[in-house]
């Protein structure tokens, strides 16, 4: 745990918002504490990142938006994962695994 | 996929911008609410649960400007906001606005106009199947071949050509061709149409397609020919025959023989020879019936053919070379003209054969025309720079007078680099509108030069198409004058501080040294370029004038040159003296005729016969003879030609065929053969390929010049028509008249149709034929003149605009210095001491480019050297009057100035 709420890693923010609608179709404010609810409070995505991140990934294909109802009876839009989106998330993650470890191996053999 | 999607969803937010901004709205308001009630929720009042929100999350308006920005569609936007800015401001300044686009559309213009020639004559490949396998073959040699040569390609002869065919490896298919001249009317005056001699295979190899009917196949081109076929070409068919499709059932005539018109061929394909066109094609075996007893295709020593080839799969240009020479030694031991004396068979038998590329199809236009162009892209480029530093000059001008709305707009934030792109938005607009305009105007101006450069005797054909080359060049030109003369401006403009601007009054900064500065670099420069244009086109007018003047020791105006061919008279080689003689006594019969005489070769023609000489009347020369240049002439010749007779006599009635051969030589005959002597009853010897002759020289004529203005008079030997061995069946017959031309042609067209109405009629004008010879020249002259105009009208413009401005700049001082008492005189002589100064600094410049640039086109000059300096001094005295005279305006003005007013002004 750090004091702060630190920065995201470069280019993480994308694989972390389609990994948060991998569950189900949620609104901006919704990913956005979702993120920091996963994180344990470690990152906290200012509001600017977030919404330049979720257009995006719109224009890319990964996710579409659609006005609903909340649970709140409010109007949001709710960000839902397409196909593609489903399978960039599989290929980034086992991507992100293998950095990690090899990553670890560098810092444990030193 | 999400390429398309990005450009929907940015084209969306562009075109249904309210919508989109306003679902970001709602989207980040829930946001924030939902945000906020959480912080309620924890105990906060709303208001303080509001300002947390926006600490932690950010400051949702500067949000919103985030995700706008982030797609690409904003930049979209702003730039087109930019471009419409441009477009108001310039639309404010129409004066500007014109001055500017003019400049850059002529500028630009000039460039791509050249550019494109270039293009065409040069850079393109030929409009046929896979251009790059296509090779030209022909003899690799370093001096001199023997024989007698015709068309503009004459690479090998027909014998050379069966062999070619025969064994070559390194071409699936080969074809020869020769360009030609048809005479395709049924009888009397002649109408010539550009032919092209091809043999069966030529279309086939180029993989050209008919437009109508079929095209020449091989089945064409068998010995004997039966009744030969032709194809015409595309514009041919329009032309002559109205694109009727009927035209396959006809038949044209060429020299009087019928060929059936089989097809036509596409539009694009004018031949294999860029810069020139072909109207009909014929095959070469039919080259017999049309020439008669001038036959080339038996001849062996008869050079006309040119021989190209696709090359086979695999094979490169080296390795079909390589395999050309290796078959070279047998093939020449098959071609050697029998008649060829030892000297000339060994040469001969040395020759060896080599191919070359042949992508871009062969021109004899880039030999001479290549180089010149280059150079007038060059001064070209000159103009357009001198433009762009006018150009510059103006928005500096412009920049200072808006230097308090940028002063404002920078204090008030806005960005340094938007405001750059600003200003350079509206160059750009120029830059692009000026060069819309130049394209435009550079289709005009090609067509104009190919058509000052297109004669009736040889016309030129060159397509002027856009290509990708062309639209590259000309959008590069515009780029690079933007930048030209907007970049410095627009850094310049906005590297104020905008603290100093606001606090200024209405007097500026710009009067400040370092700022004004600019303006007087751009100015000197301008000069400087001026100067050399103004340099280089003088050299040419004076070179174009001294071969115009040129003493070519010889009459020029007022000589016709009648051409009658009797050769469908059929008559016997022993009669044809007699007839032309006949015909050039009813000649000299006519009315307004002074003089007449015959000539097998009229001068600065470009045709010419050589022969060996051997001095003396015993002994062979060491190594090569040397040779001379020779004409047969009619008693008669001299005296119409007004060349003076220096000693001895002219032919006479004496001189015939029964007779010791007579020659009368020039002067440079006698200097190199004679040793300066008089030569008059000296003997020497005529080496042909056939026979050695012997000559008495009867008479000493002066030196004329031969088949080129330019070139130093050569040793020439004229010999008697009586006296010719093998007269052939025309009768070229030189007219001086003391009336018009015009007239003469038709009393001349009557005589001969009374003596047989069956020949062949052909005139042309010695003049017009030699001013045909100086057309680079003229080009040279021209353009360049143009150009130098252009250049010093610009370059003056350029300094009275900085005068001006530096006469309203320091109007205060101006009239400070009248009322304690300085007289008008002294004030305009403090203005012209300051345009003097810059106008010293850019002569002085340029004329060390003028000398330096000078020698690129020493080899086009006549008479003349670069440095010459009658011409720098004319141009120097002519620019310096103008430019004094365009800053004496803004001085005088200074001068009239009522101090009272100026200073109440402060």
């Amino acid at each position: 745990m750090v004091d702060k709420p630190s920065d995201l890693v470069q280019g993480t923010l994308d694989m972390l918002i389609l990994k948060t609608l991998a569950l189900q179709p949620m609104h901006g404010y919704g990913i956005a504490v979702r993120l920091e609810q996963m994180s344990q409070g470690v990152f906290r995505v200012n509001a600017g990142s977030l919404f330049v991140a979720f257009q995006r990934l719109q224009r890319a294909g990964l996710i579409k938006g659609e006005w609903k109802a909340t649970e709140n009876s409010r109007r949001a839009k709710y960000y839902a994962l397409t196909e593609q989106g489903r399978k960039r998330l599989n290929s980034e993650t086992r991507q992100w695994g293998r950095q990690v470890a090899a990553i670890a191996r560098i810092l444990e053999a030193s | 996929m999400s390429m398309l999607r990005n450009v929907t969803s940015g084209l969306r937010s562009l075109f249904r911008k309210k919508r989109v901004s306003k679902e970001l709205d709602e989207e980040l308001n829930g946001f924030l609410e939902m945000a906020a009630e959480e912080k309620v929720k924890e105990g906060l009042s709303p208001r303080e649960a509001l300002r947390a929100v926006h600490l932690e999350r950010g400051n949702l308006e500067v949000t919103k400007e985030e995700v706008r920005k982030a797609g690409w569609e904003s930049l979209v936007e702003t730039v087109w906001q930019d471009l419409r800015y441009a477009t108001r401001q310039l639309r404010a300044n129409p004066p500007f606005t014109a001055a500017a686009l003019f400049s850059l559309a002529l500028g630009i213009g000039a460039n791509t106009a050249i550019f494109q020639l270039i293009d065409a004559v040069r850079l393109r490949t030929l409009p046929v199947r896979n251009p790059q396998e296509i090779a030209r073959v022909a003899i690799d040699h370093r001096g001199g071949r023997s024989g007698s040569f015709s068309s503009r390609y004459p690479d090998l002869t027909f014998a050379m050509w069966e062999q070619i065919r025969e064994h070559q490896q390194g071409f699936s298919e080969v074809f020869a061709w020769g360009p030609n001249v048809f005479n395709i009317a049924p009888g009397g005056e002649v109408h010539n149409v550009q032919g092209l001699w091809v043999s069966g295979e030529f279309f086939e190899t180029l993989g050209v397609q008919p437009a109508l009917g079929r095209l020449l196949s091989p089945r064409d081109d068998q010995p004997g020919c039966g009744s030969p076929a032709v194809t015409i070409s595309y514009s041919f068919w329009q032309r002559e025959f109205g694109g009727e499709r009927s035209v396959l059932d006809r038949t044209l005539t060429i020299n009087r023989q019928p060929f059936r018109i089989v097809g036509v061929t596409p539009p694009n394909f004018t031949g294999v020879e860029v810069g020139r066109y072909f109207d009909l094609a014929a095959p070469l075996c039919s080259e017999p019936l049309v020439n008669g007893e001038y036959s080339q295709l038996k001849k062996r020593s008869d050079w006309w053919l040119s021989v190209m080839g696709r090359l086979n799969p695999g094979w490169s240009v080296e390795r079909a070379a390589a395999q050309l020479r290796a078959i070279s030694p047998a093939l020449f031991e098959a071609t050697l003209p029998p008649e060829f004396n030892p000297s000339n068979a060994k040469h001969f038998l040395q020759y060896k054969l080599a191919a070359v590329a042949a992508d871009s199809g062969i021109s004899d236009l880039r030999k001479d025309y290549e180089y010149p162009l280059w150079l007038l892209l060059g001064l070209a480029g000159l103009v357009l720079l001198i433009a762009s530093a006018n150009l510059a000059n103006l928005m500096l001008a412009r920049a200072s007078t808006r230097e308090r709305e940028i002063g404002v707009r920078l204090a008030l934030g806005a960005g340094h680099g938007r405001l750059v792109r600003q200003l350079l938005a509206e160059s750009l607009l120029l830059a692009l509108i000026g060069a819309a305009l130049g394209a435009f105007l550079a289709r005009n101006l090609g067509q104009l030069l190919v058509a000052s450069l297109s004669t009736e005797q040889d016309p030129l054909f060159v397509d002027l198409g856009m290509d990708w080359r062309m639209l590259a060049f000309t959008t590069g030109l515009a780029v690079l004058t933007c930048i030209l003369f907007g970049l410095a401006p627009a850094l310049r403009a906005t590297n104020v501080p905008p603290g100093v601007v606001l606090k200024e009054s209405s007097r500026g900064t710009t009067a400040g040294r370092s700022r004004f500065g600019l303006r007087r670099v751009l100015v000197v420069s301008q000069i400087a370029l001026s100067l050399t244009l103004l340099v280089g086109a003088l050299l040419f007018v004076r070179s174009l004038n001294n071969l115009a003047g040129l003493d070519a020791g010889f009459r020029q105006n007022g000589i016709l040159v009648v051409d009658i061919d009797f050769a469908p008279l059929n008559m016997p080689q022993d009669a044809r003296i007699a007839f032309a003689n006949n015909l050039l006594q009813r000649v000299r019969a006519v009315p307004g005729v002074e003089a007449a005489a015959l000539a097998t070769i009229v001068p600065l023609s470009g045709n010419g016969i050589n022969h060996d000489i051997l001095w003396g009347q015993t002994g062979e020369p060491e190594g090569d003879a040397p040779v001379a240049l020779f004409n047969i002439v009619s008693p008669g010749y001299f005296d119409t030609l007004q060349t003076k007779i220096l000693s001895g006599r002219d032919f006479n009635d004496h001189d015939t065929a029964g007779s010791p051969k007579a020659a009368i030589v020039d002067e440079a005959f006698a200097k190199q053969f004679a040793k300066g002597a008089n030569p008059v009853g000296m003997t020497f010897r005529v080496r042909t390929l056939q026979t050695t002759r012997l000559y008495e020289i009867i008479g000493l004529a002066r030196n004329s010049k031969y088949s080129d203005l330019r070139e130093d008079f050569q040793p020439i030997v004229y010999t008697a028509k009586a006296q010719y061995e093998k007269p052939g069946t025309d009768a070229q017959i030189l007219v001086r008249s003391r009336d018009g031309l015009i007239g003469i042609t038709t009393a001349i067209r009557n005589t001969a149709v009374e003596v047989n109405p069956n020949m062949d009629i052909a005139f042309s004008s010695l003049r017009t034929t030699i001013e045909d010879g100086l057309l680079r020249d003229r080009l040279m002259a021209r353009l360049s003149g143009f150009f130098a105009v252009l250049a010093v009208l610009l370059a003056v413009i350029g300094l009275y605009g900085v005068m001006s401005y530096m006469v309203a700049q320091r109007r205060n001082e101006i009239a400070i210095r009248m009322a304690l008492g300085a007289d008008p005189a002294s004030i305009v002589k403090l203005v012209m001491q300051e345009s003097g100064t810059l106008l010293l600094a850019g002569l002085a410049i340029g004329t060390v480019i003028a000398l330096e640039g000078g020698r690129a086109a020493r080899a086009m000059l006549f008479g003349l050297r670069p440095g010459d300096p009658l011409t720098l001094g004319t141009a120097l005295l002519s620019l310096s009057f103008v430019a004094l005279l365009a800053s004496l305006l803004p001085a005088e003005r200074a001068s009239r100035h009522d101090p009272m007013i100026a200073l109440r002004n402060e």
